[in-house]
C-alpha cells in the first residue's frame, strides 16, 4: 500500500461514524427527558460546549492560542439580544444565524490582524479585540444598555411554532439541536482534505507551506467558521437566558473556555463537550461547597492540570474503560485522545 | 496650560508605577520567554502585606515598602523553585493555563483573607496634598512615586549595564545553551531575575494602591497594561518598556482627562495598532528565537 493510499484509508476510517459516537449523542438526547427539572444548567452545558467545540476548531486543529474569543461569543449575544428587541427579526433560529454570520463578519476582518506574528502576538491581540469590545459595549450604553445590559427581550416562537416555556424545555432541545447540527458541519469540515490540512499547519506550518498548503488562507477561513460558532454560542445564550449584559466580554470567559477544552483534551471534536459537562459539573461542586471563592477550585484545577501534564491525565482518564473495551471486545483501545495538543 | 502640564506630570508618575510593575514581566516574558499572567498577583501580594504592616500593625509607610519588596520576591522564588521551572520548556499555552489558575487562585484567596472591597494605605501626612511650582500642581505622593521610580530605573540599567550580574544575564538570555557552556549556572541567574521580578511588582503594588487602587481583581484588571508595556516596548532592553510605560501611562491619563466618554478605547486601540505594525513592539528587535 503506497503512503498516500495509507493515509486517505487512516483519514476514512477516522472520519466513519462509530457506535461510541452513536451512543454519546443517545445519551445526550437521553438526558433531555431523564433530568426534567434541570433543563437550565443542560441547557447552559450545551451552549458552553457549542462555544468551547469553536475554540477547539482554532486551537485544537490550527494551532492558533486564542484569549479573546469571548469577543464573538459577545457580539452574537447583542446583535441576538438586539434583533430580538427591537422586532428586527423575530424569527429566532433566521435571527441565530444573522448573529452568527455578524461575528463571523468580526471574525474574518480580526483573522488578519491574527494570522500574524507569533503565539504571543496572537495572546494580546485577541485579548486586547474583546477588551475593546467590551470597552466599546460600555460606551455606547444607548445601545447596549451599558452596565445594566439589554433587558426586556422576549423571544418569539421557533418557526411560529414552539414557544419558549419557563422550564427552558424549548430552549433545550432547541440548543442540542443547533449544537447537534454544528458539530455534524464541524466532523465534516475537520475529517475533510481541509480539515487535514489544518493539522499539517499546526504541526509545522513551515513544512505545510512547503508542500503547497497556503497557510494563511487556511488560518483566515478557520478562524472566520470559529468567530461563527462562536457567534452561534453567544446566540443561543442570549436566546435562552433573554439577557445579554457585559461580561459576555468577560476576559474570564474565555479564560473558562480554554479550561473547558483543557479537562476535555483539544484535537478531537468531543473534547469540548466533554469539557463543558466536567468544568459545569465542577463548578456547581465548587459553588455549593465555598459560594464565593469557587473560582481559587477553578484555577487549582487548572494548576494542577497542567503540572500534572494533559495528556498524561487523559491517559489515567481512559485507563478504565479502555481496560472495559479491551477485556470485552477484545480490541486494543479506542477511546483514546490524540496526540500532538498545540 | 498648567492643565497640561498637571496631566503630564501625572502621566509621567503613573507610567513610571506601571514600569515598576511590569519591568518583571518583560523580563520573564521577554528575556525568558515564560508567558506569566499571574505577574499581577505578585503585585497585589506586595501591596495587601504593605497595607496590612501600615495600616494593622502601625509600621511607617516606607518602613514597609522594603518589606512589600523582600516578601512578594521570597514568594515569587519559593513559587519558582517549585512550580515555575517545570513550565519553562512548555509550550505557552499551558503556560498560559498555569499562571491564569494561580491568578484565579490568588484573587480568591486574597478575597477570602482581605475581603473583597478596595483597600487603603494610610499615608503619612508629608506625603497627602500637592503643592505649586509655577502653577503647576504636584501631587506629593505622585512626586514621591517619580523620584522611587526614577532612581529604580536608573539602577537597573546601571546593573543590567555595568555589573558582572548584569553580563550574565544578557548572556543567558541571548543563548542559554552557550552561557551555560561558559560556566554560567543559567537557572540560578533566572530564578534570582525572576525573584528580583517579583519583588519590584510587589513594590509596585505596595505604591499603586493610592493611584490604581488595591482589590483583590488587581491581577485580572491590570494584567493587560503589563501586557501592553511589555509587548509594545520590546523586550530587548529596560529602555522599550520604560518608554512604552511612560507612553501609556501619558495616554491614559490624558484620555481619560480629555475624552473620558472613550475610556481605555484609545489605549487598546493603540496597542493593536501597534502589534501589528511592530509585531516585535515598537522598540524592540527582530525576534532572536
Amino acid at each position: 500500500m503506497s503512503a498516500a493510499s495509507d493515509v486517505g484509508y487512516h483519514a476514512q476510517r477516522h472520519a466513519r461514524w462509530h457506535y461510541g459516537e452513536v451512543a454519546f449523542w443517545l445519551i445526550v438526547l437521553a438526558c433531555g427527558f431523564v433530568f426534567p427539572s434541570r433543563y437550565l444548567i443542560m441547557t447552559d452545558i450545551v451552549r458552553l460546549a457549542l462555544f468551547a467545540m469553536s475554540l477547539d476548531l482554532i486551537l485544537g486543529y490550527a494551532g492558533i492560542v486564542s484569549l479573546g474569543h469571548a469577543a464573538f461569543f459577545g457580539v452574537g449575544a447583542y446583535v441576538a439580544g438586539l434583533l430580538a428587541l427591537h422586532g428586527i427579526i423575530n424569527e429566532p433560529v433566521i435571527a441565530l444565524v444573522v448573529a452568527g454570520l455578524a461575528a463571523m463578519v468580526l471574525g474574518f476582518a480580526t483573522s488578519f490582524l491574527v494570522i500574524r506574528g507569533v503565539d504571543l502576538t496572537r495572546l494580546m491581540v485577541t485579548l486586547g479585540i474583546a477588551l475593546l469590545l467590551e470597552a466599546l459595549a460600555e460606551r455606547f450604553s444607548n445601545i447596549t444598555g451599558g452596565t445594566d445590559g439589554l433587558q426586556g427581550i422576549e423571544m418569539q416562537p421557533i418557526f411560529g411554532m414552539l414557544a419558549f416555556d419557563m422550564f427552558g424545555k424549548t430552549g433545550f432541545f432547541y440548543s442540542l439541536a443547533v449544537l447537534f447540527l454544528l458539530f455534524l458541519l464541524a466532523r465534516r469540515i475537520v475529517h475533510s482534505p481541509f480539515g487535514l490540512s489544518l493539522r499539517a499547519i499546526k504541526n509545522n506550518p513551515l513544512r505545510a507551506a512547503a508542500i503547497g498548503i497556503p497557510v494563511n488562507r487556511r488560518l483566515i477561513a478557520i478562524y472566520t467558521l470559529a468567530a461563527f460558532y462562536a457567534g452561534i454560542a453567544g446566540a443561543l445564550f442570549t436566546q435562552t437566558t433573554a439577557i445579554a449584559s457585559l461580561d459576555v466580554f468577560a476576559f474570564e470567559r474565555s479564560a473558562d473556555l480554554m479550561l473547558v477544552l483543557v479537562i476535555g483534551g483539544t484535537g478531537y471534536l468531543y473534547g469540548g463537550l466533554i469539557g463543558a459537562v466536567v468544568f459545569r459539573m465542577l463548578q456547581e461542586w465548587f459553588s455549593t461547597i465555598t459560594p464565593q471563592y469557587w473560582q481559587f477550585w477553578i484555577g487549582l484545577v487548572l494548576v494542577v492540570i497542567v503540572l500534572a501534564g494533559r495528556q498524561r491525565l487523559h491517559r489515567w482518564v481512559l485507563f478504565v474503560p479502555n481496560l472495559v473495551i479491551k477485556q470485552i471486545a477484545g480490541r486494543k483501545a479506542v477511546v483514546a485522545v490524540p496526540e500532538g495538543d498545540a | 496650560m498648567t492643565a497640561i502640564l498637571t496631566n503630564l506630570f501625572d502621566g509621567v508618575a503613573y507610567g513610571m508605577l506601571l514600569f515598576v510593575l511590569a519591568c518583571g514581566l518583560a523580563v520573564t516574558l521577554g528575556l525568558m520567554n515564560f508567558v506569566n499572567l499571574a505577574h499581577g498577583a505578585f503585585a497585589m501580594t506586595g501591596g495587601y502585606i504593605c497595607a496590612v504592616l501600615v495600616n494593622q500593625q502601625g509600621w511607617p509607610f516606607f518602613a514597609a515598602l522594603p518589606l512589600a519588596f523582600v516578601s512578594a520576591a521570597v514568594i515569587g522564588i519559593a513559587l519558582e523553585r517549585t512550580l515555575y521551572r517545570h513550565l519553562y520548556a512548555r509550550s505557552h499555552l499551558d503556560q498560559v493555563l498555569f499562571t491564569i489558575g494561580l491568578t484565579f487562585m490568588s484573587v480568591a484567596a486574597v478575597d477570602y483573607v482581605m475581603g473583597s472591597s478596595r483597600v487603603f494605605i494610610n499615608l503619612p501626612a508629608a506625603l497627602q496634598g500637592q503643592f505649586d511650582l509655577f502653577g503647576v500642581g504636584i501631587g506629593r505622593y505622585r512626586l514621591m512615586i517619580i523620584i522611587i521610580c526614577g532612581l529604580l530605573t536608573i539602577a537597573l540599567q546601571l546593573v543590567l549595564a555595568k555589573t558582572r550580574f548584569g553580563s550574565r544575564l544578557r548572556a543567558a538570555v541571548d543563548d542559554p545553551r552557550a552561557a551555560s557552556g561558559l560556566g554560567i549556572n543559567v537557572p540560578q541567574v533566572f530564578a534570582f531575575t525572576f525573584a528580583f521580578g517579583c519583588g519590584l511588582a510587589g513594590l509596585g503594588g505596595a505604591l499603586s494602591a493610592e493611584i490604581l487602587g488595591l482589590d483583590p481583581y488587581f491581577p485580572l484588571k491590570f494584567m493587560i497594561y503589563f501586557l501592553i508595556v511589555v509587548t509594545v516596548g520590546g523586550s530587548s532592553s529596560i529602555t522599550g518598556p520604560f518608554l512604552a510605560s511612560l507612553l501609556l501611562g501619558i495616554g491614559d491619563v490624558a484620555g481619560k482627562y480629555y475624552v473620558p466618554k472613550m475610556g481605555p478605547f484609545v489605549i487598546y486601540t493603540m496597542m493593536i495598532v501597534i502589534l501589528i505594525w511592530r509585531p516585535n513592539g515598537l522598540f524592540g528587535r527582530a525576534a532572536a528565537r
